[in-house]
């Protein structure tokens, strides 16, 4: 979906402030809000691609005006309620109302540890060979669903070259709705800066995106 | 009188302190339930708890990975291996998944590791320009600024003028290579060893690599990098 969170060459935003001596957390919230979403991912009720698909649909005026950990809790409570742990109106009393779904698990303290060290990979194996080699010029499809994609509005109908195929991966655009993994092969395709902003723009960029095989047509 | 219209996106970072007047209806910026993101999260947390869907000590745990386990010590110690051993060096070229996971760090965010090299002639900025795609693994939490519209919209179209306000300043012929996390890669960029530097051994090369010099809005330099960061 063209939503809010689709910036890459946006304007407007001011400098970039990079805090001296940044603390890790900036309130004891942001950790309660870091803990819950992983601890809830672990439910297994939902994926990473359907929580970024629920982070993009934060309306524009929210999402840019919120921190990031705000947008999590934001997610997190869509995510809560549409798969039947909480209620967004038991959020607003505090208190339990119904009973919940059945997550396929709770992450308990003595848990983290091992979770976190193992992480979720996303990389598959497909019987399909890939379709694109390094060196091969590619051009990025032009589209605009509404619907949940990883190719960026200003990489698209865009020419580059395959610089790696980097194995097969979890496809976000399906997996995100439901439609399964559908894994395809996946390339790091490099841009010419010019390619992307045109007139007047820096010679000596090179902008490279990671693209699943069915974002990419042949030359 | 509401103060919307002037909400300055350089103060957004800070997602608790917003201090709006409301009551008119036309907030457009906040759903009232926002406006206190303690009280908010703290509410989910004691439903979650007593629907038996959440253990707080888990969140500790968590909490304590990331504040003292997991953090840019850990990509530092990469670096400073990737430039005292080759062998290290075009492993992690080859497969850096594996040779960092050889150092014991692997997991969340750090399933689908890429080392990209600075040069002589290339300099390597990494973005998300999506999201808040980041090497945890290696990098710990990405910082605010990380996260922000500012870098994530800029740094794609305007990379000299973003690493201009970390106090980088490139040769003009250098060229500039940003990488977009769109997928599940994530990347750690190894800065050039800085000149001088051939007595060191791994634990003084590693302190003079900052986080930053690993996302590339930084170089690596002899002044030892804040252990803060």
């Amino acid at each position: 979906m063209n939503g809010p969170h689709d910036l890459g060459g946006q304007m407007g935003f001011g400098a970039v402030a990079p805090e001296k001596n940044e603390p890790i957390f900036h309130a004891d919230w942001e950790k309660r809000a870091l803990g819950l979403t992983l601890s809830c991912g672990a439910f297994g009720a939902w994926n990473l691609d359907e929580s970024r698909h629920v982070r993009e649909n934060i309306p524009p005026a929210n999402y840019l005006s919120a921190s990031y950990y705000e947008i999590w809790v934001r997610a997190l409570e869509t995510l809560l309620d549409r798969h039947g742990f909480v209620m967004k109106s038991e959020v607003d009393a505090g208190h339990r109302q119904v009973d919940p779904a059945v997550p396929k698990r709770v992450m308990k303290a003595e848990m983290v540890a091992g979770i976190l060290s193992t992480g979720g990979p996303c990389s598959r194996e497909v019987e399909a060979v890939p379709v694109f080699a390094v060196g091969d010029g590619v051009r990025t499809k032009n589209f605009n669903p509404s619907t949940h994609t990883r190719l960026p509005r200003y990489a698209r109908a865009k020419t580059g070259v395959i610089e790696a195929v980097q194995g097969a991966f979890v496809f976000p655009d399906d997996n995100a709705h439901g439609k399964g993994e559908n894994p395809q092969w996946l390339y790091t395709v490099v841009f010419d800066g010019p390619e992307i902003w045109g007139e007047g723009s820096d010679p000596t960029l090179t902008v490279s995106i990671d693209a699943w095989e069915s974002y990419l047509e042949r030359l | 009188m509401h103060d919307d219209d002037h909400h300055h996106h350089g103060d957004h970072d800070h997602g608790h302190g917003h201090n709006h007047a409301h009551g008119h209806g036309h907030d457009h910026h906040h759903d009232n339930r926002y406006t206190d993101m303690q009280a908010r999260v703290k509410a989910l947390e004691t439903v979650l708890t007593e629907k038996g869907l959440l253990d707080p000590a888990a969140i500790d745990a968590i909490v304590e990975t990331y504040e003292t386990k997991v953090g840019p010590r850990n990509g530092a110690h990469v670096v400073a291996k990737a430039w005292s051993d080759p062998d290290f060096s075009d492993w992690l070229k080859r497969d850096a998944t594996a040779a960092i996971a050889s150092l014991g760090y692997t997991g969340r965010q750090g399933e689908h590791m890429r080392a990209v090299f600075n040069t002589p002639d290339t300099h390597n900025l990494v973005v998300c320009t999506l999201c808040s795609c980041y090497p945890w693994a290696v990098l710990g939490l990405p910082p605010v600024w990380y996260k922000a519209p500012a870098y994530r919209s800029r740094a794609v179209i305007d990379p000299r003028g973003v690493l201009a306000e970390f106090g980088v300043t490139l040769p003009e012929d250098k060229k500039i290579r940003v990488w977009d996390s769109t997928a599940e890669l994530r990347y750690l960029v190894i800065p050039e060893r800085p000149e001088g530097t051939e007595g060191l051994d791994e634990a003084a090369l590693a302190a003079l690599v900052s986080r930053d010099a690993m996302i590339g809005t930084a170089i690596a330099s002899t002044t030892v990098a804040r252990a803060a960061e």
